[in-house]
């Protein structure tokens, strides 16, 4: 564990927890843009933090302390993927105690424990919630780890610093199984960050939601804890597209200083660009009916495995 | 050189012309007159090829064998015979008001461009030029047979194209399979694809690439020679289509089709030396001929019958093919020949008896004997030698097939002779009310044409008997090709 | 890996993944009209490939056949598809014998079969870019699963259009390109077959009234 690995995890790790809100303003800016509507001010998600922050928490009565603890454990979990995914340096302490498996297994330890904290109260719209997010994470999770495999198997490893060395830091060359691998993961980030066609972000309808259900019943700084969450989970997922496949400009493993603070301008550039695709994919598409996701996601999944087949069929 | 020229280009002359007067007066004359010169030229190149020997013409671009040649001319001479047929037929078709005069035109310059796909087909070396050919073929063969509109031709057309597309598609990606192995040993380039080229370096082929290439092709053909289970379009284009069209569907496209599997089976079995071609090429022919016989029961529709009875005999000479060895080839050869005629014949009288009584269903047709002798007696004469009666000559080939199936492959016999065995019974049962007994029908507005279905007929008849030591030499030289 | 390769080798490949991507997307497609747009982006995908091929193994003759693709299956078909489609007035949404996700699984299933039987074969070939081959074999298969499945008549005649483009890379990319007069043979059939089926789809809706293949089954046995 060297001092620049250690300083480079921390970085990152600050920089996900000040930039996850910050993306999630730029889309809602893009989609405005595209609307040709006037959005909120950029800064905006910082403020509603904030306000939540200084709020008095309302919990009901029969909360148990499933209730109290989900918003700390969703917020942690996002929390460790931001540190684990390497979007700045691949030399990262963290990443050695996890790889791309358990990077969705802690995707799905904080979904389970927001599926049981929305049924926790017992109200209509949580357990509907917690019903629908289970069932698009069902189908959603094999795809992401097909994606995940067919990066692994390229690679030759699962560890996603070492995906991202084998991508990024080698000789360039196309990988068309990546091509699909990439379509089937936006897919999959499309549904797991409940964006439309999934699901919409911005509706006031109960019926209609998938992740804001889990949501209705948080208030304060649970609530905050857990939009925060929101937030990092989409630069989450962005990230891991970034290092899979848009990998270049992070550090090597071995680098200094200044190739780290170099990539961080360049992620950002990154993330603009990938918080406006993800703009124009939502304005393009209409939401789908709850029935038609598991065609959606089925769809990703075995773009994923045919993926992994053309790996198989062209050695790459 | 000569004649191939003419043979290729009279046709296609013929297509342009008929496709501008094909509705006057005598466009039925024109017709016959161009068939009747691709005949000649026909004849001729088989006479040259005879005495000199397998011929490359025009720098490789045709190549012309016994075995081929004899296909060319049995194609001119049965399309010389249609054309004639098809004279009084369209006529009386165009009394009875099913075509207009735009259509018969169509019909005619289709007719003389199908002629001329086939005898492409025959006679190109290039492995990809025959494939071109048969899409062709394929693509006229539509036309021609939604020819009336209706909804049922409309239907079988469409099943037609839908069923001959995707054959055709995979006989393209065996002939790419071909062209994939022919390169590693021949070079790029158009040499590749020629089959003489193919022939002489078929030991040095990739068996696996080969075998794998000869399934996509007798797949695909095999759907165009009309093999089970890809048999579906058959019986509805024969059905509703024209009756001359139904007599070179059954009498010629089918053999071209045969022709093609029967070239691919020559490269692969000198390539992989082991007998998976052939029991292919068995298994597909038994599957046929079992399957028809026992649809044959069925029928109701009298050109339906007749076309099952053309997936059977197709099973047969594939079943031939496939046994392999001079006698079952030379039998195959002897077969493609008198079903050709015989078929045709059939269909001949067959299209005028239908005419006679207004319905294709058998039901309807009765004691043609009684109004009209010709008719009925060649209806009759013709079904007794598709079944197989001695002494006309579908008895000596299916005889000569069966004793070498009894000599290399005896489980094969008990099948062969019972499907046989019911389609006979199946087709005299319902033919015999039709020639005999109370009469339906009535006359016809204009004379039948009844020569060509008693000159396919005495052909039959004769070869049954004794065939001419030229034909048989012939026949033998083709087998040896064929191996 | 695919370090050993040349790039000009590596962008086939590539252009092979988008040809079984799009194949794939056709596959799941409900519209017609994008269906029609798949199929052009395809033929895109065809006359690069055959484009690089030419370039990198010297073949100015191929550039030919780039042309033909261009022309035929980038401008021509899909205007001719887009002009019927306006006048027959056909519906968007095309229905299937069996559901979309039941499709794309045996959609999967045929593209493992296929790549499996293409495998010991494209270890034979001398070409570089040979295992597209089990790529060109999937696509093929997966258009045939298209044509089996759809029920109206447009999308049966994109998946055979489809089937042939997926041939033609077969042709073209694992083989280096055949002779000329077979591209230009199947060019050519190929147009004349669509003015065919353009006739046709007018005759079926004046007899049927509508380009739903369920009335063209009356023909049994």
């Amino acid at each position: 564990m060297s001092a620049t690995g250690f300083l480079s995890q921390l970085l990152q790790l600050a920089i996900a927890l000040l930039l996850a809100p910050i993306l999630v303003g730029w889309v809602n800016q893009c989609r405005a843009w595209l609307s040709n509507r006037s959005a909120p001010p950029l800064l905006q998600p910082y403020r509603m933090i904030r306000k939540l922050f200084n709020k008095d928490a309302v919990v009901a009565e029969n909360a148990s302390w499933l209730f109290r603890m989900t918003p700390y454990i969703v917020f942690a979990a996002m929390a460790l993927a931001a540190a684990i995914v390497p979007s700045l340096a691949t030399d990262l302490p963290f990443a050695q105690a996890a790889d791309a498996i358990a990077l969705v297994g802690l995707f799905a330890l904080a979904r389970v424990f927001a599926a049981l904290a929305a049924m926790d109260i017992g109200t209509a719209f949580g357990s509907m919630g917690a019903r629908r997010e289970m069932f698009v994470g069902f189908l959603a999770e094999p795809a992401l780890l097909m994606v995940l495999f067919t990066a692994s198997l390229i690679s030759g490893s699962t560890s996603l610093p070492t995906i991202v060395d084998t991508l990024a830091h080698r000789e360039f060359a196309i990988y068309p199984s990546l091509a699909f691998a990439g379509v089937a993961f936006t897919m999959v980030s499309l549904a797991e960050n409940a964006r439309i066609p999934i699901d919409n972000p911005a509706t006031h309808l109960e019926l209609t939601m998938i992740h804001e259900a889990m949501l209705l019943e948080y208030s304060a700084r649970h609530l905050a804890l857990l939009e925060w969450a929101s937030a990092l989970k989409l630069f989450n997922y962005s990230c891991i597209g970034l290092a899979l496949f848009v990998p270049f400009g992070i550090a090597e493993g071995s680098a200094d200083w200044l190739a780290i603070l170099g990539a961080t301008p360049l992620l950002i550039v990154k993330l603009a660009g990938g918080g406006f695709a993800l703009a124009l994919i939502e304005t393009l598409s209409a939401k789908l009916r709850i029935f038609r996701a598991p065609e959606f996601l089925g769809t990703a999944f075995l773009l994923a495995v045919l993926g992994m087949l053309v790996n198989l069929m062209l050695g790459s | 050189m000569i004649e191939i020229l003419v043979i290729l280009g009279a046709p296609i002359a013929g297509a342009a012309l008929l496709a501008s007067i094909g509705e006057r007066q005598h466009a039925a004359e024109i017709n016959v007159g161009i068939s009747l010169i691709t005949f000649i030229a026909a004849v001729a190149l088989a006479v040259r090829v005879v005495a000199e020997g397998p011929l490359l013409l025009a720098g490789k671009i045709f190549f012309v064998d016994p075995f081929n040649v004899f296909l060319i001319a049995l194609t001119a001479f049965v399309g010389l015979t249609t054309s004639i047929f098809s004279r009084p037929y369209m006529r009386i078709e165009q009394d009875l008001r099913h075509l207009t005069p735009g259509r018969l035109r169509l019909y005619h310059s289709m007719f003389q461009v199908f002629n001329f796909t086939m005898l492409l087909a025959l006679s190109a070396n290039n492995m990809g030029l025959l494939w071109v050919a048969m899409e062709a073929a394929t693509l006229t063969t539509v036309l021609l047979i939604s020819l009336y509109r209706t909804p049922a031709s409309l239907e079988a057309a469409w099943k037609y194209f839908i069923l001959c597309g995707v054959g055709i598609a995979q006989a393209l990606f065996g002939t790419i399979l071909l062209y994939f192995a022919a390169e590693k040993v021949l070079g790029a380039g158009g040499g590749a694809l020629l089959w003489t080229e193919l022939d002489s370096v078929k030991g040095d082929l990739e068996p696996t690439v080969l075998s794998l290439a000869f399934v996509f092709l007798l797949v695909g053909y095999g759907t165009k020679v009309g093999l089970v289970p890809l048999h579906n379009w058959l019986p509805d284009a024969h059905a509703e289509g024209p009756t001359p069209v139904s007599a070179v569907l059954s009498g010629l496209l089918l053999n071209v089709a045969l022709y093609a599997v029967v070239r691919c089976k020559v490269l692969v079995e000198g390539s992989a030396q082991t007998s998976f071609a052939r029991t292919l090429m068995m298994g597909f022919g038994l599957l046929s001929v079992v399957t028809a016989s026992l649809l044959l029961l069925r029928q109701k529709d009298i050109k339906r019958l007749f076309a099952y009875s053309s997936i059977e005999h197709m099973g047969i000479i594939t079943f031939a093919f496939g046994m392999g060895g001079p006698i079952a080839s030379f039998a195959g050869l002897l077969h493609m020949t008198v079903h050709s005629l015989t078929k045709s014949a059939i269909f001949f009288a067959v299209g005028h008896a239908t005419q006679k009584a207004g319905t294709q269903l058998m039901d309807g047709i009765r004691g043609l004997v009684t109004i009209s002798p010709l008719i009925g007696w060649g209806l009759a004469l013709g079904a007794l030698a598709i079944l197989g009666m001695p002494p006309f000559g579908v008895f000596a080939s299916e005889f000569l097939i069966l004793t070498t199936a009894i000599r290399e492959q005896p489980w094969a016999t008990p099948l062969l002779l019972g499907a046989l065995g019911i389609s006979f019974a199946a087709i005299f049962s319902r033919v015999q009310p039709m020639v005999f007994g109370e009469t339906t029908v009535q006359r016809l507005p204009h004379r039948p044409a009844m020569i060509p279905v008693f000159v396919h007929l005495a052909i039959v008849l004769m070869l049954g008997l004794w065939i001419p030591p030229f034909l048989a030499d012939w026949y033998r030289q083709a087998a040896r090709l064929i191996g | 890996m695919p370090m050993n390769i040349p790039l000009w080798a590596q962008l086939i490949n590539l252009l092979a993944a988008v040809l079984l991507l799009l194949a794939f997307a056709m596959l799941a497609q409900r519209r017609v009209l994008t269906l029609i747009n798949l199929f052009a982006a395809q033929g895109f995908a065809l006359a690069c490939s055959t484009a690089i091929v030419a370039f990198a193994t010297h073949q100015p003759h191929l550039y030919w056949s780039v042309g033909l693709t261009l022309v035929l299956k980038v401008l021509v078909l899909p205007w001719l598809l887009h002009r019927l489609i306006v006048r027959l007035d056909v519906k968007w949404d095309v229905e299937g014998l069996i559901n979309i996700p039941t499709t794309m699984l045996l959609g999967i299933v045929l593209v493992v079969f296929a790549f499996n039987l293409a495998l010991p074969i494209s270890q034979l070939a001398n070409t570089v870019t040979r295992a597209t081959l089990g790529i060109a074999m999937a696509s093929v298969m997966l258009a045939f699963l298209m044509m089996i499945t759809r029920r109206k008549a447009i999308p049966q005649v994109i998946g055979f259009l489809a089937m042939e483009n997926g041939l033609f890379f077969a042709a073209t990319s694992a083989t280096y390109g055949m002779p000329m007069v077979v591209e230009l043979g199947i060019g050519l059939d190929v147009l004349v077959a669509m003015l065919i089926l353009g006739v046709f789809f007018f005759q079926i809706r004046e007899q049927f009234d509508s380009l739903d293949l369920q009335h063209l089954e009356k023909l049994k046995e």
